[in-house]
């Protein structure tokens, strides 16, 4: 299909129409409302589910009801409103149920503002919601990247059967830039088999969170840490550019990743010898790539548009193996490719890369 | 299914047996409580009407968390209150299904009112069980939103105090001001008439969503005699002397379309 100019958040929510999606059920919050209206005229007009419920309290409880159902569905909101939904993320997961969850995250806390940030991912990476779990994260960095993860994680939601995040900063949500929708897919109308469908010549199904004796609690508990496991180890994801033979290693996602690609560019035409490594699952992270490639760099940079929270994963990665230090812009603010070309600059004086900082000169 | 091996004698018929839309098990509820009458007569009105292969049944947060053991249905486990917004979500992609939420008062009309008002409001073509017996039971019998004035709970231990703690909710009241509800009924479990009255509402309730016809609750005054401090029978009698005169009994929103369905 040929590509086409649109938006981060019309993008992923036609992107989702296009792989099936059944049910989407959400709440106005900027910057994401884009997703919700878009869907709002899709849907109705192919026959399928939408609604506008009263709070995302509300939305993803009935995302948990049509996820029982076995139905393809998918919500999104913005920090505030994904706050809201941490409550019925945990019954979701507690009850082994895919689902697809956009967060177009903004500024904070609290209110905050309607500027792009990366604040919210110790929210969607540590867990989402109380009790032992993670969700896989998809941080996409462009129009065409929030399309590709959008099909990714109903994909991910499906093997598993787990939450996916497609957790991305509102300037993804907010931009336009030519991109390429996948083609158009109808909805699966078979029913997994664990699915609430009426017990008609079966036994009843039944869905839920609550295992009453210690034991049974504990035994489904390790079969959920068995399965983050093995997506701990098939699933991460990232790009890199230029690692080579870099000494310091520049790490970001999303906006803030995009940014630090335009900065290590610059600095690699000065001579710098600077590799830059996007994570693309913010869990699970790319921890094993970053670790072995900790081995052979002087220092690593971290760059997030937020106060330093991705920047304890590179530092558990990184296992004290070299210096890790951290740039990052808050409260909305994007940084721009001068102030990362900058920090670059000042941590390979720091680090004393001596080499690549005479050869810029 | 086959409910029981028991053969009726020669020239005698068998006119009482477990409905087939309940499992055959005891139940974890208190002696005198009456979610255990509230269930059968759910489960009678689910099979007389044909429905048990066609239900999906979302038990509350409350004594009722585990209603999913004891009916013969698929079933889920809500969050506390948000029992309505799972129900609306297997509804919308399922509408051929019949969903049920059985909720107490606490999950209901404290924790949950935005959803079940909601539901009510959108015209959700679901039905709701709710078991009024004013008092939180599960958590061991602290004040609800429809514990009555002056009644004595864990947590208004001098009796509730409607200057500090509000007056209680009387829900039914509240939904019949919705244009989507259709059916919106006040019933007691208190004695043998009006439990048959119950039963009655219960099956109305289902046939109007079977019909397609929108929103329906019936309310069951209900009695907690553990919490209440009280036996079986002392409960029996509070419902009728103490609650029934601030939750009056009766229809409270019966659209055109569901009273043509008799």
């Amino acid at each position: 299909m040929a590509k086409e100019m649109i938006k981060g958040n019309e993008a992923i929510a036609e992107a989702a129409v296009r792989v099936g999606l059944e049910a989407y059920f959400g709440y106005p919050i900027t910057p994401q409302t884009e997703l919700l209206e878009h869907l709002s005229g899709r849907m109705v007009e192919l026959g399928r589910v939408f609604v506008q419920a009263e709070s995302e309290v509300a939305v993803v409880n009935m995302v948990y009801g049509a996820a029982c159902a076995g139905a393809r569905v998918m919500t999104s909101s913005s920090s505030p409103g994904f706050s809201l939904m941490q409550e019925g993320l945990s019954y979701i997961a507690g009850s082994e149920l895919p689902c697809v969850v956009v967060d177009v995250m903004r500024g904070g806390p609290g209110l905050g503002n309607i500027l792009p940030s990366q604040g919210d991912y110790f929210q969607v990476t540590r867990s989402a919601g109380h009790g032992d779990f993670r969700p896989i994260v998809l941080a996409p960095a462009s129009v065409q990247e929030a399309i590709d993860f959008t099909v990714l994680a109903f994909e991910l939601a499906d093997k598993y059967r787990h939450i996916v995040i497609v957790a991305l900063d509102g300037q993804v949500g907010q931009m336009m830039e030519p991109a390429e929708l996948p083609a158009m897919g109808e909805v699966a109308r078979e029913r997994p088999d664990w699915a609430l469908t009426g017990a008609k010549g079966r036994p009843p199904n039944v869905v839920l969170s609550v295992y009453l004796e210690g034991e049974r609690e504990e035994a489904y508990n390790l079969k959920v840490q068995a399965k983050l496991k093995e997506i701990k180890s098939a699933e991460q994801r990232w790009l890199e550019f230029a690692t080579e033979d870099a000494r310091l290693l520049v790490i970001g996602y999303g906006t803030a990743g995009r940014i630090a690609y335009s900065a290590v560019q610059a600095a690699r035409e000065r001579g710098i010898r600077v590799g830059l490594l996007r994570p693309q699952t913010l869990w699970p992270f790319p921890e094993d790539r970053i670790s072995s490639l900790a081995d052979r760099m002087d220092g690593c940079l971290v760059i997030e548009m937020n106060a330093g929270q991705m920047l304890e994963d590179v530092r558990l990665a990184v296992g004290g193996q070299i210096p890790v230090s951290f740039y990052g812009r808050m409260g909305g603010i994007v940084p721009m490719p001068d102030e990362i070309l900058d920090a670059i600059t000042h941590e390979c004086k720091r680090l004393a890369i001596h080499e690549s900082i005479e050869r810029s000169c | 299914m086959i409910i029981t091996d028991f053969t009726p004698p020669a020239g005698m018929e068998l006119v009482y047996q477990r409905p087939e839309s309940l499992v055959d098990v005891q139940t974890h509820y208190c002696p005198g409580c009456t979610h255990g009458v509230a269930h059968r007569l759910l489960a009678e009105a689910i099979d007389e009407l044909d429905l048990r292969e066609r239900s999906i049944l979302v038990a509350p947060v409350g004594c009722s968390v585990f209603a999913y053991r004891y009916f013969e249905v698929d079933s889920c486990v809500a969050a506390h209150g948000r029992a309505p917004a799972m129900a609306t979500g297997i509804k919308r992609v399922q509408p051929e299904n019949i969903v049920i939420t059985y909720q107490g008062d606490g999950d209901l009309a404290s924790i949950g009112i935005a959803e079940i008002i909601h539901a009510a409001a959108r015209g959700e073509n679901i039905t709701t069980i709710f078991i009024n017996n004013a008092i939180y039971g599960m958590t061991g019998g602290q004040m609800a939103p429809t514990t009555l004035p002056g009644q004595k709970t864990t947590s208004s231990p001098c009796g509730r105090d409607v200057e500090s703690t509000g007056f209680p909710l009387r829900v039914c009241e509240m939904l019949a001001q919705l244009d989507g509800a259709a059916y919106i009924v006040r019933r007691s479990l208190h004695d043998v008439k009006n439990i048959r009255k119950a039963k009655k509402a219960i099956v109305t309730a289902l046939k109007a969503q079977v019909n397609g016809l929108g929103f329906g609750m019936v309310e069951l005054l209900s009695s907690c005699p553990t919490n209440w401090g009280m036996s079986p029978q002392q409960a029996l009698s509070w419902i009728e002397t103490n609650m029934i005169p601030y939750y009056s009994l009766g229809e409270y929103k019966v659209i055109d379309a569901v009273n043509a369905l008799d």
